[in-house]
């Protein structure tokens, strides 16, 4: 009795009953493509956060003000909260410091405002008009699509240039026209177009692009005037320094402030790395529970082949008795029908692997997949493993049937 | 010779199958049904036994025990002087596949399988190669007519045919003994007569053969017939002798004993 006798016996099992095997293997290959692609689903959107704070800058330390426990209070008590909580140019050049913050690479002042562009008739309200110094577009990873950037001396100068963004720029001049040297107006001044922007695309629900950049001078004496900058962006000298160089901003800006040690500080560093530590463990727990909703799918189909394993010995229990007689010994009807049970399983799972990575080159929900190799192995080492757990109980069933009742089965 | 003892009969070293005080109960006490009351009985080698007896007397029930298919529930069965009693559920297995071909009423052909798939299944379970099988398989079912007729399936075959290919499959392993219960209980006179000559060539050529049957015409052919009642051996009697079925057909077997011996031979029966 070879094995290989055992398996075409188990091929010809399943193939006298296609369409009941079919289904069966159906119920497998929903459970495993579910798992391929829920976890590359999970991944693709785990990525996608990632990326969005790649495009930010992964080095990327951002000041701002807060009206914190103390700082509020004060606030309310002197009535000027420029007095606590401003954030000045001043901080902002104290944070470029080789012997008290090593591992602050750049620093740029940061004041914003949405003004309304018009060109020639056509309008439009820039999401976000950031008046800055040159350092700003290396720190948030900006590059130029045309044009020059702002330069020291358009700060220096209060010049009104402007550089801005795909959306920007197509909404104002279309598809067509080169903006560049072109004048804008920006609440009824006139900017000159310096340069265009190479587009980000959108992070999450905000369009990165609806942007612009304008000299921090300029973009303070026009439109937000000389209180408090919005934040400081600083650029640390590595992503690993970034949290070195938080600890550097919080004591150069608390000194620079007069904070007590035990005060709440009226400003915050928001750390890009710990941002993206967060939403690691965040979309890993996402995966976790997209893969486990899928396994759950791939165990229901695991009981599904013990059924039909079920109904399959039972129908064929005078087959079995044949067998039986003719000499077949236990371990040949066990093997038979498990090696069926099994087979389903990795039929399925295999057809289950091809649909979840041709699921996987679809975009869902608005997450581009990315597949995980380590998902494709389990789910088709699960779905094997299913087959001979589920199927064992029905195939010892039929290899314990006595000879002469399976015989004698109806 | 003969006589009511078979025991001593057409004498082998060893016989076949012993049977000593079987009994066979179904059921629980409440609802006990004794199919066996004792049976005792010994089959030398080579001997062509018909076993008869009213519906329900107990004949398929002692068959599937010397058929290692059931157990008694007491007494001693040995098979070729082995206590089967013994054996482990391997073991057994292999006595099914080696020592003991079976053919049953219903044919009990593996449906949607070819009849020359159906022969070599038996070899399967033996552990012969593929081409071997296949050669044996061939030669079984030439043997019984139905050369032409290899990868038909049971449901394309007549019943004749049918228990014809039951029969090559019961013989392709060579067993040294061969049951079978009612073999022509489904089949017509014609059909009846072509299995009952391949059972007179297989008794020929040396095997022995324990059958069921209902008909006396079909008892003739065996060299001893065996009556059960009640679950009860009740005569045991010896082809010639004095009780023997029916005197005319006798003396017409051994006229044709030699033609028949020939045609044996020329079959790869051994
Ligand atoms: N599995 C079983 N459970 C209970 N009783 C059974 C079983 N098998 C057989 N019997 C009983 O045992 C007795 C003998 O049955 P058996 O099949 O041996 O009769 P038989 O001589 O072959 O009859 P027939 O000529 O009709 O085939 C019968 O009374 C039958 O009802
Ligand atoms: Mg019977």
């Amino acid at each position: 009795m070879r094995i290989r006798e055992v398996f075409r016996f188990a091929f010809a099992g399943l193939r006298a009953n296609k369409l009941r095997s079919a289904l069966t293997t159906l119920g497998i290959l929903i459970g495993v493509g579910a798992v391929i692609l829920l976890v590359a689903v999970g991944k693709g959107s785990g990525a996608q956060v990632q990326a969005n704070i790649n495009k930010l800058g992964t080095n990327l330390l951002t000041v701002s003000r807060q009206a914190g426990g103390f700082g509020q209070r004060a606030a309310r008590n002197t009535g000027t909260q420029s007095s606590v909580s401003a954030l000045t140019t001043a901080d902002a050049q104290a944070l470029v410091d080789p012997t008290n913050a090593p591992d602050v690479l750049t620093s740029s002042p940061v004041v914003t405002a949405s003004p309304t562009a018009t060109f020639s008739g056509a309008t439009h309200q820039i999401a976000q008009l950031v008046g800055t110094v040159p350092a700003y577009f290396s720190a948030t990873n900006w590059d130029l699509a045309e044009g020059s950037l702002i330069t020291d001396d358009d700060v220096t100068g209060a010049r009104k240039v402007i550089v801005i963004g795909q959306t920007v720029a197509t909404d104002l001049f279309g598809t067509t026209m080169d903006p560049v040297g072109q004048r804008l107006q920006i609440n009824s001044v006139p900017y000159t177009v310096e340069g265009v922007l190479k587009a980000k695309g959108s992070t999450g629900l905000n369009d990165a692009d609806d942007f612009a950049v304008a000299p921090l001078t300029t973009v303070q004496d026009s439109l937000t005037g000389f209180g408090s900058l919005n934040q400081i962006v600083v650029e640390a000298k590595s992503a690993s320094a970034t949290t070195a160089a938080q600890d550097e901003i919080t004591s150069i800006l608390s000194a620079r402030h007069h904070l007590k040690a035990t005060a709440s500080p009226d400003f915050r560093v928001l750390n890009q790395q710990s941002l993206l530590a967060t939403s690691d463990s965040t979309t890993h727990t996402f995966t976790v529970l997209l893969g486990a909703v899928a396994a759950i799918s791939l165990v229901v189909g695991g009981i599904g082949i013990t059924n039909i394993m079920l109904v399959t010995v039972t129908e064929r229990t005078r087959e079995i008795g044949i067998r039986k007689a003719l000499g077949a010994p236990r371990a040949a009807i066990l093997g038979q029908f498990l090696i069926e049970a099994v087979l389903l399983s990795l039929i399925g799972g295999a057809l289950g692997v091809a649909a979840g990575l041709i699921g996987t080159r679809f975009t869902v929900a608005g997450v581009k997949p990315v597949i995980v190799p380590a998902s494709i192995a389990l789910a088709f080492a699960v779905s094997a493993l299913i087959g001979l757990f589920f199927g064992s109980f029905p195939a010892n069933r039929a290899a314990k049937l006595h000879p002469i009742q399976a015989l004698r089965h109806e | 010779m003969g006589g009511t003892d078979g025991a001593d009969g057409a004498g082998g070293p060893q016989p076949v199958i012993e049977l000593g005080d079987v009994h066979k109960t179904y059921g629980m006490d409440g609802t006990a049904v004794h199919a066996l009351r004792g049976v005792s009985l010994t089959v030398p080698t080579g001997d062509y036994v018909a076993i008869m007896g009213a519906s329900g007397s107990g004949k398929s029930t002692m068959m599937n025990i010397v058929g290692c298919l059931d157990v008694p529930t007491s007494g001693r069965y040995l098979l070729d002087g082995i206590e089967v009693e013994h054996l482990s559920d391997r073991q057994l297995a292999l006595v099914r596949n080696r020592k003991i071909g079976f053919v049953f009423q219903s044919f009990n052909l593996l449906p949607r399988t070819s009849a020359l798939d159906n022969v070599e299944l038996p070899l399967v379970y033996a552990g012969v190669g593929t081409a071997e099988r296949r050669r044996r398989a061939k030669a079984a079912l030439e043997l019984v007519g139905l050369g032409e007729r290899l990868s038909h399936k049971p449901n394309e075959l007549s019943g004749g045919q049918q228990q014809r290919v039951a029969v090559a499959r019961a013989l392709v392993t060579a067993p040294s003994l061969i049951l079978a219960d009612e073999p022509t209980g489904n089949l017509d006179s014609t059909s009846s007569a072509d299995v009952m000559a391949l059972f007179d060539r297989l008794h020929r050529a040396g095997r022995t053969i324990v059958l069921i049957t209902h008909e006396h015409d079909i008892a003739e052919h065996a060299e001893r017939a065996i009556r059960l009642m009640d679950g009860r051996i009740v005569s045991d009697e010896r082809n010639g002798a004095r009780g023997w079925l029916t005197d005319r057909r006798s003396a017409g077997k051994h006229e044709s004993a030699g033609k028949h011996e020939s045609a044996a031979k020329h079959g790869s029966l051994t």
